[in-house]
């Protein structure tokens, strides 16, 4: 019997469609995965009985003939995405037992692809957070064990506080941890300054953030509107394209969504890559950058070059600027987004005396720690006399690190390669104590494309000395994805996977 | 710049939220490390960059002025802590 929790989208597809097995087999075998799981807290909730209803109307129109591209694919929703009757939290008690009388545009259409769902998964609340421990329903575990941790020790940990275990990153660390561990075949996921491709690069697996337009966000919990982008997270470089073909498209209820077809991204798989620029931009060497980042980030370009791709050094003089810009921008536009947690419409509401009282006990109480520092920030520098000083300053700087991209794609370059994060994935608790900024850095490498609205994939380039996957970034031209999966297949195709070996 | 504890009350009154007095120390000195990391950007010249609007170059897609959805007040009310006769609940705000 195949082990069906150890296959890909793309091998589940191929199975589903010679009649090796049914989407309710290949859904229930991922229903008793995930309780089985649970100590790792990847989801916040499970939905077996729409998913095993789901998977008999797949079962039901394959028979049929009907076969949509992820037809019988089981697939974990982050918890940023409304779905229709099943709870919705961002994973904030603030939105308490919200559950949404609609579907995100992007799960609609997966469904109408032929998806099924599994259940919501955890991430950082409001997806503001880079190791999934804001989350309300506490932290995730990285399916990866610690340097030299025996499996026993792993499980004592687990049943414990966890502390000494890793984070899986975050903000969409639910649904990257959910991937490494065969809890799905793959996950939505969202990114505002690296959150689909930090988790991706700490659980060995495959993350994109598409160009800003290319999803629809209608229907996802707002963070910072700007910047938010949908995109999956899988097993490989394929499957992440299946996804994101079906995620894909135009929306008249987004109007920052762009009007342009969807190409079929699974053909750009295999596409030779011979002759393409690939840029090094050196800004991304950063003080004190681990010698094997460093190691990592040459043996991807070896890869490129061994496949005929010209690298040459690029320079990006901005770059430095994304990340204090974007504490900017992101809590500025985080801060009104959020103004509609008032305990009136819906979610908790504590009482006050009056209107004010009621607002002010609601949000003190519905809103952790983070999300209240985010808040104060954005209010802050939008506030009268500051908002010349940092917000418009900030959306100028975006302007001048958007244009250090088009000069070097002017130039050329078709894309760009870059490590995906500073580090592999740090202990639960680890940063707790640590002032923000600490946690801030880990999008050093990421935050520059949501600044720019480009398309960034995240995927292994290897592992570090004990065996902890690392992570690499192609960033592509704007509604390039397609290369950005041509140059990930060549890459994935000498690194393989990079698999987490299960021990809870 | 930085911010004091009374900038600190002002900014979390604005935003609507409740901040014991025990909390301000310690949200003041994390607020003004984001600060100071943030006063990095003093050094960038921005004399004649306008600033971003829109992050994909496009205008605002057009549509008919029509009624395109509406009539489910069961539903939007269906979340509300309190509502009543497709109404949200309050306290009374006019006297």
């Amino acid at each position: 019997m195949t082990d069906l929790l150890a296959l890909t989208l793309d091998d589940a597809r191929t199975g589903l469609a010679k009649g090796d097995f049914t989407a309710v087999e290949i859904t229930k075998a991922h229903l008793d995965a995930m309780a089985a799981a649970r100590p790792l807290n990847a989801y916040v909730l499970e939905t077996p009985e729409q998913a095993l209803a789901m998977a008999q109307a797949s079962d039901a129109r394959r028979a049929k003939g009907e076969a949509g591209r992820l037809e019988g694919i089981p697939l974990g929703i982050k918890d940023l995405f409304a779905t229709e009757g099943v709870r919705t939290t961002a994973c904030s008690r603030i939105l308490g037992d919200f559950v949404p009388p609609y579907e995100s545009t992007v799960t609609r259409q997966l469904w109408q692809a032929g998806a099924v769902m599994l259940g919501k998964l955890n991430n950082d609340e409001f997806a503001m957070g880079s190791s999934n421990e804001t989350s309300a329903f506490g932290p995730v575990v990285n399916p990866f064990l610690p340097a030299n941790w025996s499996e026993a020790q792993g499980r004592a940990a687990l049943a414990g506080d966890k502390k000494g275990l890793l984070v899986p990153g975050g903000s969409s660390g639910g649904s990257a941890a959910a991937v490494a561990a065969n809890l799905c075949l793959g996950a939505t996921a969202t990114d505002t300054g690296g959150s689909i491709r930090q988790p991706a690069a700490f659980t060995g697996t495959v993350g994109i953030k598409p160009t800003y337009g290319r999803c629809s966000r209608w229907g996802i919990v707002a963070f910072a509107s700007s910047l938010d982008q949908a995109g999956p997270i899988a097993k490989t470089v394929k499957d992440c394209a299946a996804l994101l073909t079906a995620m894909a498209g135009y929306d008249e209820r987004d109007s920052t969504s762009v009007n342009q077809a969807v190409p079929d991204y699974e053909a750009a798989i295999g596409r030779s890559v011979k002759g393409l620029t690939i840029g090094i931009p050196k800004e991304y060497r950063v003080p004190g950058m681990p010698a094997e980042i460093e190691a990592l980030w040459r043996k991807g370009a070896e890869m490129l070059r061994a496949a005929g791709a010209n690298i040459v050094d690029v320079s990006l003089p901005h770059t430095k600027y994304a990340l204090p810009a974007y504490y900017i921008v992101a809590p500025a536009e985080a801060s009104s987004n959020l103004a509609r947690y008032d305990g009136v419409r819906y979610g908790l509401r504590v009482p006050g005396k009056d209107i004010t009282a009621l607002y002010g006990k609601t949000r003190a109480e519905g809103f952790g720690r983070e999300v209240k520092r985010r808040i104060i920030i954005g209010t802050y520098v939008l506030s009268a006399g500051y908002y010349d000083a940092y917000y418009l300053k900030a959306q100028k700087i975006r302007i001048l690190i958007k244009r250090d991209f088009e000069e070097v794609y002017a130039a050329g370059v078709d894309a760009i390669l870059t490590p995906a994060t500073p580090s592999a994935a740090f202990g639960i608790a680890e940063k707790v104590n640590a002032d923000p900024v600490e946690m801030y850095l880990n999008d050093v490498f990421t935050v520059t494309v949501n600044m720019a609205g480009l398309p960034g994939l995240a995927l292994p380039g290897g592992t570090d000395a004990s065996g902890l996957p690392l992570g690499l970034q192609l960033i592509g031209r704007p509604f390039d994805e397609e290369t950005l999966f041509s140059l990930g297949a060549v890459i994935e195709d000498q690194v393989g996977r990079i698999g987490a070996k299960r021990w809870w | 710049m930085s911010v004091d504890a009374a900038t600190i009350r002002r900014i979390a009154r604005l935003a609507r939220i409740d901040l014991p007095e025990a909390d301000v120390p310690a949200i003041e000195g994390e607020i003004n490390a984001i600060l100071g990391f943030v006063a990095e950007l003093d050094e960038v010249d921005v004399r004649g960059i306008a600033p971003m609007t829109s992050v994909m170059p496009m205008g605002l897609a057009m549509r008919e002025d029509v009624v395109s959805d509406g009539e489910k007040a069961a539903a939007v009310t269906k979340n509300a802590p309190q509502s009543e006769d497709g109404y949200f609940l309050v306290p009374k705000v006019v006297e």
